[in-house]
This record gives structure tokens, C-alpha cells and sequence, in this order.
């Protein structure tokens, strides 16, 4: 078993979905994307948490020039695929209310992002990186800008142009690294054991930082996301929040730190105040909106600047916090923008301003609501409070002024979070939201997982946090001795 | 060489054909006998070639990929030819014969060991040209693009000659062998002549394909010729251009690239910004396409500037690449112009709910066009700002960068107007050998972009 059935299943369901008939797309999606999960729970069951690189293949692919398909799965990579392949379903489902015109279109596209982003996930050959890279990009782009909303067009080219701008540089720096290997090859080792000099690594940290800080993104990248998270279909919305932008997470980890890391140590401050302040400065708008997925869309920047500057501070902790977080936050979000998706469906606008008193008409959804609520603000015993906390503390052993600033995301979130439920759910029930029926079969089913992996998370951590903890403290260990010895 | 035989040959057959008006036969006729010539050159393959005729032809394995790619592109272009030339005028025949004659030009161009034979190539190629782009006799726009295409070749034409002179003047042979070894015991006191005569043949040669500042007669020649026409001259001619310019650069002038190098630089600069950023102004999908052949002519450039042992197959790979796509965009832009009558990006509205299988060809076509990757021209691409990197030109590549992002707003557009935008229009009609060849075009597209290995090893 290599992890190339993981990567080719997607596509060959994403050809198989185009085949059957539209009405029956979602159904053959949802059966494919539970296979894939089924797959990846197999693949957690035989795997051995240590350090190393199991169900690797290498293959070759364009060989004169150093490229070789060759992937792997080590602890890092193995909670990102189980984030993705649990993700997908999810997704799948929220959409069963959903009727989308040319729907086998629109799951196909899903599917075949997700070969790609298990790609990035799982890439341990620049080249891979890249075009898995791209090859997630490209359905996200036609999914929003085909089932998206009014402004779709003008809104998804300036997403693609951004994300792809990043791209191209980072491709560049993949290319320059790739040139400077002894033996010629694309593969991540060699690209580690590389001694370049300062100059070098500092380009090569930027062409690198440029593309993830985009994706993810991070303040002042983060101009293309909240229009274009607005815009998208909701399920557009959820893998472009959910799983999409660990992409750029993944990649600070993976890519970019080991690859530059006296790059890295020079420019490690700037990174972690514009980390730090993207985190203040998104939760600052977000107090502002009155459109509830705008205001879900600003706090995953919020969420997301707290995790790059657990990445950045660079310790075990921090990076453990960003892996578990990149897992709850993922879970959370799809949830967040699940209830809005409903709320958005039945009341046909997302301005709360208007709503009120939902609570009473609808006690499931409205349970729900408020379970996923307090894992986005990070209670105790729900999944957003390890991660936080770890970053927190990652954080606070670089400098303890950003763990300061930074924490205040949480008491940020708990407030715009909770006035936001206040406004929606509670007080009393008006012309508009007395209509709200609760919710029902497959919206219950999507809420009901969601609501307990929160708690399951919270509560009882350790399985997730044991899956990357060797490869985490190994990559953190070897790069920081790297430090030690100003990076080279 | 059997391969240039053919192809000289058949243009006479068809001519006879003509004469005794088998129409019905044309097409069949050149696909079969192109067919044989396209055989002829595979067959020729890895065969230890040696100069031939004096040293005048050197039939390599550099002529048998570049002869081949413009052989089939040549022949997908006359399958869409179907149909297309009788529209136009009753002397079908002719215009099969001077495609040929124009193709036996290339053959020439693309296998020359003799700067002669170059010249010859290059000539033959151009002139029939000239009578390509003027065949809508009663066409203003046709004519305007056969006299100015005729007029400014002629005055490239002479730079070439000119600069062909020159460098004889210095080191006293035509041949390539003979000039490289000139140049390679003269290292220190190469005279300023043979300079002169290097950048009178740049300029020569930068017309020939395009590039700028010598490119002011592409968009109004490729906007007047017939769209078929303009495709032949964007694809197989320009992959021509360029295989000529390598061979004789890589051959003669690759160990004083110090001196070319910048100013080639400077052309490839200027052409990928003013051929991307005029692409972007454009209303007519025609004259989008006219502008950024250019700025792929700038892309091509960058196997010369970046002259290695890697530049014979970048350049095959991207011009591969390029051509296979611009074939699907020029035969995607025939079937809507029948239908609205215009060249222009409104034509594609709502093109992908009637057609859903042209929208999507071309959207691979654009796609690859841009440079996304599993797609050919993102190989191409890859391949260039490799072998640039290598030789350290970090700069040109982040120009490059900067126009590869430019290039999405125009290729897009067209994807946006098929898929976003709506119209009331009905089915465009797809004629069968037009949904051949534009598949076959798009599968190539993508199965070299998966899996580029079968042709990027071949050079």
C-alpha cells in the first residue's frame, strides 16, 4: 500500500462522477469521498508514529530534469490527510439541501481538489508540491466563480491572480533550490541538507513566505479573502477555510522554515508582528460586520495570524498547537459556515442585525450553534483550547509581549462570537425568524459529527497530538540546530 | 532529406489535380502524402547524420523533432481547412500547394548546415507567405496584410542577407562548422563586422518570428489574414523561426554569447511586456491572440538567452505546447466567428451551456496557453525558467513572472465570457473532423502535462 492510492482515487471519482446523472451526483461524491476517508482511517491504523516517511513511492516522472513523483505520509502529513479526507464528506453533506444546476460539474471539481490538496499534503518532491498545488486552485476557482454569488466574476479573478502571483514565485524558489542541489533533484531531503548563504536563503524564504502568506492568509495578503469567501457557494467557502488555507500552513512548516532557515531567523520578527497583527486588526473588523459569513471569514484570519505565529515562534509546542489547531479550526469553521449556510438558506439574508430569537423556534440548531461557537473561541474541553493554548505558549517563549497581543484574539473572539449569537439566537423571535424551522436529516447528521469530534477533541486530545508529535519535534530539533548555528 | 523530397513533391501533384478539378481529392491527397513525409522523418531517426550535398543540409535529430511537430501541426491545420478555403475562392488547389510550398520552406529552415540554405528557407517560406496572407482578393483587411507583410519581410529580408554577408566578409564561409571553428581560434580579435553581421541576423530573424521591436506587422497581419492562415503563421512558422534561430546561435555564436546575449535580452524584455500588456487591451479575441503570440515569442526567447545544452529542447517542448494550443483557440474562433460574424470576446458568451465540449477545449487550450500546470504549457514554461535560472538571469525570470500573471486577465477573459457571462445564442455547429482535431489536441495538451517525458527527452 503506497499513499499513491490516497492520491489517484479522487481523480479517477472525480471522471466517475461526471458519468452519472446530475441528480445523482451528490449521492456517488459522498460514497467516494467516505471510501477515501475509509482509506486514510486504514492508513492511520498501520501507521507507526515516529519520525519516519511511511507508505512512500517514488516514482520517476520527468527524470532529466530531477522530477520524481514521490511522496510519503510522516506524522505531519498524516493529521493533514486525515483533516482533508474527514473534511470532504462533511462537505459533501452539507450540501445535500442544496440543488446546483449541472451538480456533477460542481462534485467533480470537489474531488478532484482533493486529490490535490493531499498531493501538497503528501509532496516530497518540490516539483509535486507545485503542481499539486495548482491543481487545488484551479476547481476552487470554477466552483466559486460558476456557483458563486453576484459579484463571482471580478472577485474570483483578483482570488486567482493573487494566489497565483504567490505561486509562480514560489515556484521560482523551488526551481533556484532545485539548481543548487549537488545531484540535481527535486526531493525535499536534498533540499534540506543544502548550506546556502544568507542572501540566498533570504530570497528564497521570501519567494516562499509570499505564497503561503497569501494562502492563508496573512495581514497584508488578506485583501482577496473576504470578498472572496463571501462570494463563494458555501461549500466553496468550507474548502477554501477548512482545508484550503492549511495549505499555506503546511507549507510554512514543511517548505519554508527547514528550506531557509537562516532566511527564516532574519526575518522572523516581521513575520511574527505581521502574524500578530493581522490577528488584532482582523478581530478589530470584525466587530464591525453585520453579514455573519463575513464575520466568520474575518476571524479565520484572526484564527489563522494566531497559528502562523505559533508556527513562527518555532518551538515544539507552537508547532503542535498549529497542527491540532489546523485540525480544530478546520472542523469549526466548516461548522461556522455550515450554520450560516443554513441560516442564509431559510431567511434568504445573512444580516443579523435583522434576526433574533432563532433559540426559541429551533433548540437543535440551536444547541449546535453554540457548541461549534465555543470551540471557534477556544472554551476549555472544547478542540479550539489545546491548540490555542499550545500556540499561546509557543508564542510566549519567543517574546512575551506577541503571546500578550496575540492572546487577545481569544477575549476578541469571545466577544464578537458571542454578540453574534445573542443577536441571532436569543431575545425574541421576530416576523422573519418565527418562520425558522430546526433542522432536520442530513443538516443534523453534518452538526451532530461536528458537535462531537468539538468535545471529543477538547476533552481528549493525545490520540491527534501522539500522531505528529515524533515528526514535529524531529523537523523542530533539526532545523533549530540549524539556529544554533545562525542557520546554516 | 526523402521528407523534403515529399513535400516539394506533392504541391505539384496537387497542382495537377487541381487542373483537372478533383477537388474531392485535395485534402485526402496532401494528408496522405504528409502522412508519408511525416513517416520519412521519424524514420530518419537517431540515424548518425552526417552533413549532406557539401555541407549544405544536416538532417539531425533537431530537423527530424522540429520537422515532425510542424508536419502534424500542418496537417491538423488542413483538417480544419475542410470546407474553410472554398468559401473563399475557387482555386482550392493553389492554396493546398503554396501551404506545402511554405512547409518545404520550413523543412529547409529547420535541417540548413549552410547560412545559404538558411536564406533559401527562410525565403521560400515567405514568399508563399505573402501570397497566404493576401488570398480574400477582394478583402481590404487581406490585402493591407499581404502588402505590409510583403513590404517589411522584404526590408528584413535584406538585414538577414546583409548580415549573412558580413559574417562570410569576416570568416569566409557560409557553413556552420567552418564559421564556429572561425570563431573558436579567433577568440581575441574577432573583427567588428562579424559583430555587425551577428546583429544585422537578430534583427533579421527577430522579424521573422515576431519579436519585439520588430513585431509592429504581426497584429495587423494576423488580424487580416484569414484565421487559418494566421494560425499557420503563428504556429508551424513561428516554431520554424525559432528552431533556424537556435540552430544557427547554438551552431556559430554560442561561445561569444557574451556579446548577443544583452541585446537579445533587452528584445525578449520588451517583447513579453509589450505583447502581454497590448494582449490585455484588446477587444478581438484574433488580435488577443496576434499580441500574445508575441509575448510567447518573448518566452521562446528565453532558450536562446539561456543558450545550453537544454535550449534545443525547451524550445521543442514549448512550441509543442504552444502550437497544440493555439490550434484549439484559432479552431474554437472559426466555428463562433460562422456563427456571430465577429472575432471579438462577446462572441463567447454563454458558449459553454450549448457547447459544453468546444467551452471546454478551449478553457484547456487558454489554461496551457497561461501556463497552469498539468497542462503542456505549463511544461514549457517550466522548462524555460529552468534553463534561465540555471544561467542565473534571476531578473528575467521575475520579469518573466510578472508577465505570466499579466497573461491570466486576457486568457481568462475567454473563460470567463464561455462560462460566467450570458447570452442568447444557439448551438455552434461542430463538424467532426473539427471535434477531431480539437480533441485530439486537448488530450495531447494534457497528456503532456501530466506525463511530459515521452516528448522532452527526445532532442
Amino acid at each position: 500500500m503506497t499513499v499513491s492510492i490516497l492520491l489517484f482515487l479522487p481523480v479517477l471519482a472525480a471522471l466517475l462522477v461526471l458519468l452519472v446523472k446530475n441528480e445523482a451526483a451528490k449521492h456517488a461524491a459522498l460514497f467516494f469521498a467516505v471510501i477515501e476517508l475509509g482509506l486514510a482511517g486504514y492508513f492511520l491504523a498501520g501507521f507507526v508514529p515516529d519520525a519516519s516517511v511511511q507508505y512512500g513511492l517514488d516514482l520517476p516522472w520527468i527524470p532529466q530534469m530531477g522530477v520524481y513523483f514521490k511522496a510519503g505520509i510522516d506524522g505531519i502529513s498524516m493529521v493533514m490527510v486525515l483533516l482533508t479526507t474527514l473534511l470532504v464528506p462533511l462537505i459533501i453533506l452539507t450540501t445535500y439541501k442544496h440543488e446546483y444546476k449541472n451538480a456533477k460539474a460542481f462534485y467533480a471539481l470537489i474531488l478532484f481538489m482533493q486529490a490535490g490538496l493531499l498531493t501538497v499534503f503528501t509532496a516530497l518532491d518540490g516539483f509535486l508540491f507545485y503542481v499539486g498545488w495548482e491543481a487545488a486552485l484551479i476547481p476552487i476557482y470554477f466552483i466559486c466563480a460558476l456557483w458563486g454569488g453576484e459579484n463571482r466574476i471580478r472577485i474570483n479573478i483578483k482570488f486567482f491572480i493573487y494566489t497565483f502571483a504567490g505561486s509562480l514565485f514560489m515556484l521560482l524558489g523551488i526551481i533556484y533550490l532545485y539548481l543548487q542541489t549537488p545531484n540535481k533533484l527535486y526531493d525535499i531531503n536534498g533540499f534540506y541538507n543544502l548550506s546556502l548563504t544568507l542572501t540566498q536563503q533570504s530570497w528564497v524564504f521570501w519567494a516562499f513566505f509570499i505564497a503561503f502568506a497569501i494562502k492563508m492568509p496573512l495581514f497584508p495578503f488578506h485583501t482577496w479573502q473576504p470578498d472572496t469567501y463571501t462570494e463563494a457557494p458555501s461549500a466553496g467557502t468550507m474548502m477554501l477555510s477548512g482545508i484550503m488555507l492549511k495549505m499555506g500552513i503546511y507549507g510554512v512548516i514543511r517548505w519554508l522554515i527547514p528550506n531557509a532557515p537562516a532566511g527564516f531567523l532574519q526575518w522572523q520578527n516581521l513575520v511574527m508582528i505581521l502574524s500578530v497583527i493581522g490577528v488584532v486588526y482582523a478581530s478589530l473588523i470584525a466587530f464591525k460586520q453585520t453579514d455573519g459569513k463575513r464575520l466568520v471569514a474575518y476571524s479565520s484570519i484572526a484564527h489563522v495570524g494566531l497559528i502562523a505565529a505559533g508556527i513562527f515562534a518555532w518551538t515544539t509546542q507552537g508547532v503542535q498547537g498549529a497542527m491540532i489547531q489546523m485540525l480544530s479550526h478546520g472542523i469549526n469553521v466548516v461548522g461556522m459556515f455550515f450554520i450560516w449556510d443554513i441560516i442564509s438558506r431559510r431567511l434568504n439574508t445573512r444580516d443579523i442585525s435583522q434576526m433574533g430569537g432563532i433559540a426559541k423556534v429551533a433548540p437543535n440548531f440551536s444547541i449546535a450553534f453554540l457548541i461549534i461557537l465555543l470551540g471557534t473561541v477556544a472554551l476549555p474541553l472544547t478542540n479550539g483550547f489545546v491548540g490555542e493554548f499550545l500556540l499561546l505558549k509557543g508564542v510566549f517563549n519567543y517574546n512575551i509581549w506577541f503571546a500578550a497581543i496575540a492572546g487577545l484574539t481569544i477575549i476578541f473572539g469571545a466577544v464578537y462570537m458571542l454578540r453574534m449569537y445573542k443577536n441571532v439566537m436569543q431575545g425574541e423571535a421576530n416576523e422573519l425568524t418565527l418562520t425558522f424551522t430546526d433542522i432536520a436529516g442530513s443538516e443534523k447528521l453534518v452538526l451532530g459529527i461536528i458537535c462531537v469530534l468539538i468535545i471529543a477533541i477538547g476533552v481528549y486530545p493525545q490520540p491527534i497530538l501522539h500522531i505528529s508529535e515524533a515528526a514535529v519535534t524531529n523537523l523542530v530539533n533539526t532545523v533549530s540546530a540549524k539556529f544554533n548555528n545562525g542557520g546554516f | 532529406m526523402t521528407t523534403l523530397i515529399i513535400i516539394s513533391v506533392l504541391p505539384i501533384i496537387l497542382l495537377y489535380l487541381g487542373l483537372y478539378k478533383v477537388q474531392k481529392a485535395l485534402l485526402p491527397v496532401t494528408i496522405i502524402g504528409l502522412l508519408i513525409a511525416l513517416g520519412a522523418a521519424v524514420a530518419q531517426w537517431n540515424d548518425n547524420a552526417v552533413p549532406i550535398y557539401s555541407g549544405m543540409m544536416l538532417f539531425n535529430n533537431f530537423s527530424v523533432a522540429f520537422s515532425v511537430v510542424s508536419i502534424v501541426s500542418t496537417i491538423l491545420i488542413l483538417l480544419l481547412s475542410k470546407g474553410y478555403f472554398e468559401k473563399i475562392s475557387n482555386h482550392i488547389a493553389e492554396y493546398y500547394a503554396i501551404i506545402l510550398f511554405s512547409l518545404a520552406g520550413i523543412i529547409v529552415m529547420v535541417s540548413y548546415h549552410n547560412l545559404v540554405m538558411m536564406f533559401i528557407g527562410i525565403e521560400i517560406m515567405s514568399v508563399s507567405l505573402y501570397i497566404l496572407a493576401g488570398i480574400r482578393k477582394s478583402d481590404f483587411a487581406s490585402n493591407e496584410a499581404a502588402l505590409k507583410y510583403f513590404l517589411m519581410g522584404a526590408f528584413s529580408t535584406g538585414f538577414l542577407l546583409f548580415g549573412i554577408a558580413l559574417i562570410y566578409g569576416s570568416s569566409g564561409s557560409f557553413d556552420l562548422d567552418t564559421i564556429r571553428e572561425w570563431v573558436v581560434t579567433h577568440p581575441r580579435n574577432i573583427d567588428p563586422m562579424f559583430y555587425t553581421g551577428i546583429l544585422l541576423i537578430i534583427v533579421g530573424l527577430c522579424f521573422k518570428v515576431g519579436a519585439a521591436p520588430f513585431h509592429f506587422w504581426t497584429p495587423d497581419v494576423y488580424e487580416g489574414a484569414p484565421s487559418l492562415i494566421t494560425l499557420f503563421m503563428s504556429t508551424v512558422v513561428k516554431v520554424a523561426g525559432f528552431a533556424a534561430f537556435l540552430r544557427l546561435f547554438a551552431a556559430c555564436f554560442s561561445t561569444i554569447a557574451a556579446f548577443w546575449t544583452p541585446v537579445l535580452l533587452a528584445i525578449t524584455i520588451a517583447t513579453l511586456f509589450i505583447g502581454n500588456i497590448t494582449a490585455l487591451y484588446q477587444q478581438s479575441f484574433k488580435r488577443m491572440m496576434a499580441f500574445s503570440s508575441i509575448s510567447h515569442a518573448g518566452y521562446l526567447l528565453f532558450a536562446i538567452v539561456a543558450l545550453g545544452a537544454g535550449s534545443a529542447n525547451s524550445i521543442f517542448v514549448y512550441a509543442t505546447a504552444y502550437s497544440i494550443a493555439s490550434i484549439i483557440a484559432f479552431g474554437a474562433l472559426i466555428l463562433v466567428r460562422q456563427q456571430t460574424g465577429s472575432d471579438n470576446f462577446e462572441g463567447f458568451n454563454g458558449l459553454a451551456k450549448k457547447n459544453p465540449f468546444l467551452a471546454l477545449v478551449l478553457t484547456v487550450s487558454m489554461l496551457s496557453l497561461a501556463g497552469i500546470p498539468l497542462t503542456a504549457g505549463f511544461i514549457g514554461k517550466f522548462f524555460m525558467f529552468s534553463g534561465v535560472l540555471a544561467q542565473y538571469n534571476t531578473w528575467l525570470v521575475i520579469v518573466a513572472v510578472v508577465n505570466a500573471i499579466i497573461s491570466i486577465f486576457y486568457y481568462f477573459r475567454v473563460i470567463i465570457a464561455m462560462y460566467f457571462r450570458t447570452a442568447e445564442r444557439a448551438e455552434v455547429e461542430v463538424p467532426a473532423y473539427y471535434k477531431f482535431v480539437l480533441g485530439f489536441s486537448a488530450i495531447a495538451t494534457i497528456v503532456i502535462g501530466i506525463y511530459p517525458s515521452f516528448i522532452s527527452t527526445l532532442i
